[in-house]
């Protein structure tokens, strides 16, 4: 069962947690951002994730760079696939980016509006499109007998995959207000606080949808799950974090709700991927052309010596990361320093 | 046009090219900076400080546009050369993952401490912070520089004809194959020049409008000191070694680097050229009066033989006139960095360059050749490559997605165009906004104090 594939199937997993995580409660900021009041409040919005949001994505470089190596046929197969999809989604991120660095620098309210909006929108076209992957990627995409992608843009966008992107949508918009109420204070973080009841009553129900639908859109993920721990370790977690997350909110333990809003994502995509194993890319065609640790992954010496990689770099980026979010724990100010 | 290999080449053209634009500027001057505010932290010196807080805006702007261009090569390996992906991913994704998890992290994570810890971290960790940048940069350029490398002289591997992919054998010969460490040193001293530079001329045109500006004048010196030693060694050992491991291991792009026609001992060294493809003739050529000059400066031998186009079949030589004029092209620019580098550095030192007002004009205007001059030498290394994409392994007509349709390329194409267009425009836009701010001049009761 530890083969070093299932090792690199559960590390792939652990980046793009680490990414929906990290970078989740980042999108989640960008998204309320489309909502906020005034400028001083906009200017707190992106000074909260200032001097972090970029580490967080690289999360997401380092899942791409490590599906590259760890499983080049789904890596060349899902992103040639994808095609039109990533470059959207990579229109995104550009914007995202570059807003930070070119808002705050021209006092011009049209100029802040338009990178207001490059971050707002960049943020919530991410969130959705990353959800709307994930939602693709568990119903199974349609992948030939040689391994090749026999699909169109448009049929990624079927009612199963838009369904797992909103609740996604949703649930980093939870993420990103119990993010921001840490980094808050005053009216502004009233205000914000109200984001997670109302985040909360839509995830919910998208949630059991999403779950439900899945029976019938994607049977394969529950073929051999009834027998695994983890399924139900993930389920007990999942309920949990949903449940105690208005609770710990209206007993006002912040940092409580944004851990639980934390552990709804790391158990929901954990449920995903105990139901896709040892798929990682289940074909929608027949389910036996579907990529899988087996026929898609790199040589041994390959795994092995990435294996030593990120045992060396991963503790190494969890330790400056941590201390880094020490560093600038408590309130965003605005100082000379701020975007 | 409907051919999907030109039109993919062309949208990696596109976006790796503009986002060659950024690296090697944040490169050099993430170093720049460690000097700068080495300085600042040791001896309080305010003019070093303020001149550390000026550069570090401008650090911050290459650096986002770097990122955010950046991103799209993560993916497009996958979206536009499947087959290249499938057939190399057993070795090529490693040094792309270790890149992102020892140098993008660091980079990142370490420059949000560099811009935002100023007031919240003492001056040790603050300098440690820049420092961090700089090496994380340099490991970026490493791992890249690996991957890359390894596509002009693949080794440490065996290829396996049934599952159509090249499979590692040993690691350490894949990252250390005969390229990786000349053109990763040739790099980084042509990134130190790049960021010099950029130091350089924004300092020149600080300087032209007020020559007294104190920290203008210290990033101007530290500027002059690193562009001088960073612009020789960019040439020799460098650039003298890279070019011998071509000679060595890719004799096709020697010869066509060179405009080499012809197989032969005592192989003349030509200063000027016009090469024609076809036929493939040399014309107008202006030669170095010494004979078997080439064959010394890339075997020691004046006697050496050494390969000319005629020694390879017409299909796999790289097309002539694009690597020869991008060679000759980055050599001129960078003998023109030595001279003008050596010009400032004598200004310098008689207490003139801060009041000579054409050098200074020659010095701003100076700013953006280095980035020129890398981006020659990169199409020199990927066009001299052609038509392997593997070189002597896998063709680059065989690579490209076989599911992607010409439409989507044109698509990407034409998306990325206008968005780094407009990228490009805010860039220059901003940079010009914050030189003509520009660092607060110091007084001089703090300097004294």
């Amino acid at each position: 069962m530890i083969d070093l594939a299932s090792i690199w199937f559960l590390l792939i997993f652990v980046l793009l947690i680490g990414y929906a995580i990290l970078d989740g409660f980042d999108l989640g900021v960008g998204i309320l951002h489309l909502f906020a009041r005034d400028d001083h409040e906009r200017r707190i919005h992106m000074n909260s994730i200032g001097p972090v949001w970029d580490g967080n994505e690289v999360w997401l470089l380092t899942a791409g760079g490590a599906l590259f190596a760890a499983f080049p046929p789904v890596y060349a197969t899902v992103f040639s696939g994808f095609y039109i999809a990533l470059m959207l989604l990579l229109t995104a991120l550009i914007f995202r980016a570059s807003s930070f660095e070119f808002r705050s620098k021209v006092d011009s309210p049209t100029w802040r509006r338009f990178w207001d909006y490059s971050f707002g929108l960049g943020s919530l076209v991410t969130a959705l499109l990353l959800g709307v992957a994930f939602g693709n990627i568990l119903r199974g995409i349609p992948i030939d007998a040689d391994g090749n992608w026999a699909g169109s843009f448009i049929g990624l966008l079927n009612p199963f995959s838009l369904l797992v992107g909103v609740a996604g949508l949703v649930l980093l918009t939870m993420h990103g207000a119990a993010y921001l109420t840490l980094k808050t204070e005053g009216p502004l973080q009233d205000r914000t606080r109200k984001w997670i009841p109302r985040t909360w009553v839509l995830f919910v129900p998208l949630y059991i949808i999403a779950t439900i639908s899945s029976v019938f859109a994607a049977p394969h993920l529950f073929a051999n799950v009834l027998g695994n721990p983890l399924f139900w370790i993930f389920t007990v977690l999942v309920l949990l974090s949903i449940i105690a997350t208005p609770v710990l909110h209206k007993s006002g333990r912040d940092f409580a709700t944004f851990l639980a809003t934390s552990l709804t994502i790391l158990s929901a995509m954990g449920l995903g991927a105990v139901g896709l194993y040892p798929c990682l890319a289940p074909s929608s065609i027949d389910l036996a052309h579907s990529l899988t640790i087996h026929n898609a992954s790199s040589t041994e010496r390959t795994l092995t010596a990435m294996l030593i990689i990120a045992l060396i770099g991963v503790p190494i980026v969890l330790a400056y990361t941590a201390c880094i979010y020490y560093i600038f724990r408590g309130k965003t100010q605005i100082t000379e320093e701020s975007y | 046009m409907d051919d999907p290999v030109l039109l993919s080449r062309i949208q990696f053209a596109i976006t790796v090219g503009f986002h060659f634009l950024f690296p090697p500027i944040s490169i050099g001057l993430a170093w720049v900076l460690v000097i700068i505010e080495g300085v600042a932290w040791r001896s309080r010196n305010p003019v070093f400080e303020e001149a550390g807080r000026f550069f570090a805006k401008l650090l911050a702007l290459t650096f986002a546009v770097g990122v955010a261009t950046g991103i799209v090569m993560e993916f497009q390996f996958g979206t536009n050369w499947a087959v290249y992906s499938k057939f190399v991913g057993d070795i090529f994704g490693a040094p792309l993952a270790a890149e992102a998890l020892f140098a993008f992290f660091l980079e990142s994570s370490f420059l949000g401490l560099y811009l935002f810890g100023r007031n919240r971290v003492g001056k040790g960790l603050h300098w440690f912070s820049i420092f961090l940048v700089a090496i994380g940069a340099t490991i970026s350029a490493f791992w890249i520089l690996v991957a890359n490398s390894w596509q002009q002289t693949p080794a440490g591997f065996i290829l396996n004809e049934t599952a159509g992919r090249a499979e590692l054998t040993s690691f350490y010969d894949a990252v250390f194959n005969p390229s990786t460490l000349p053109r990763f040193f040739h790099t980084l001293c042509a990134s130190l020049v790049a960021g010099a530079f950029f130091t350089i001329g924004v300092a020149a045109f600080i300087l032209r409008r007020s020559a007294d500006n104190q920290p203008a004048r210290a990033a101007m010196r530290v500027g002059v000191i690193v562009g001088l030693v960073a612009a020789i060694l960019t040439l020799a050992p460098t650039g003298h070694d890279h070019a011998r491991q071509v000679a060595r291991t890719q004799p096709a792009k020697l010869a066509a680097i060179e405009g080499l026609y012809e197989t032969q001992s005592q192989a003349p060294l030509i200063a000027f050229g016009v090469v024609q493809e076809h036929p493939p003739e040399l014309h107008a050529a202006v030669y170095v009066p010494i004979p078997g000059l080439l064959s010394w400066m890339v075997f020691g031998d004046f006697d050496a033989e050494v390969k000319g186009l005629d020694a390879f079949p017409p299909d796999e030589i790289p097309p002539l006139w694009l690597t020869f004029v991008s060679f000759h092209n980055m050599v001129i620019l960078g003998s023109y960095f030595i001279l003008i580098m050596f010009i400032a550095a004598i200004q310098l030192w008689r207490r003139k360059l801060f009041h000579s007002r054409w050098l200074l004009w020659v010095l701003a205007w100076s700013l953006p050749l280095p980035v020129v001059a890398t981006q020659f030498g990169w199409v020199t290394a990927e066009v001299g490559r052609q038509p392997w994409i593997v070189y002597n392994l896998l063709r680059t007509a065989d690579a490209t997605s076989p599911t992607v349709t010409t439409g989507e390329i044109w698509f990407s194409i034409i998306l990325f165009t206008a968005i780094y267009s407009l990228l490009l425009a805010l860039y220059l836009f901003m940079l010009v906004r914050e030189t003509s701010h520009g660092p607060q001049p110091v007084k001089a009761q703090e300097v004294a104090s």
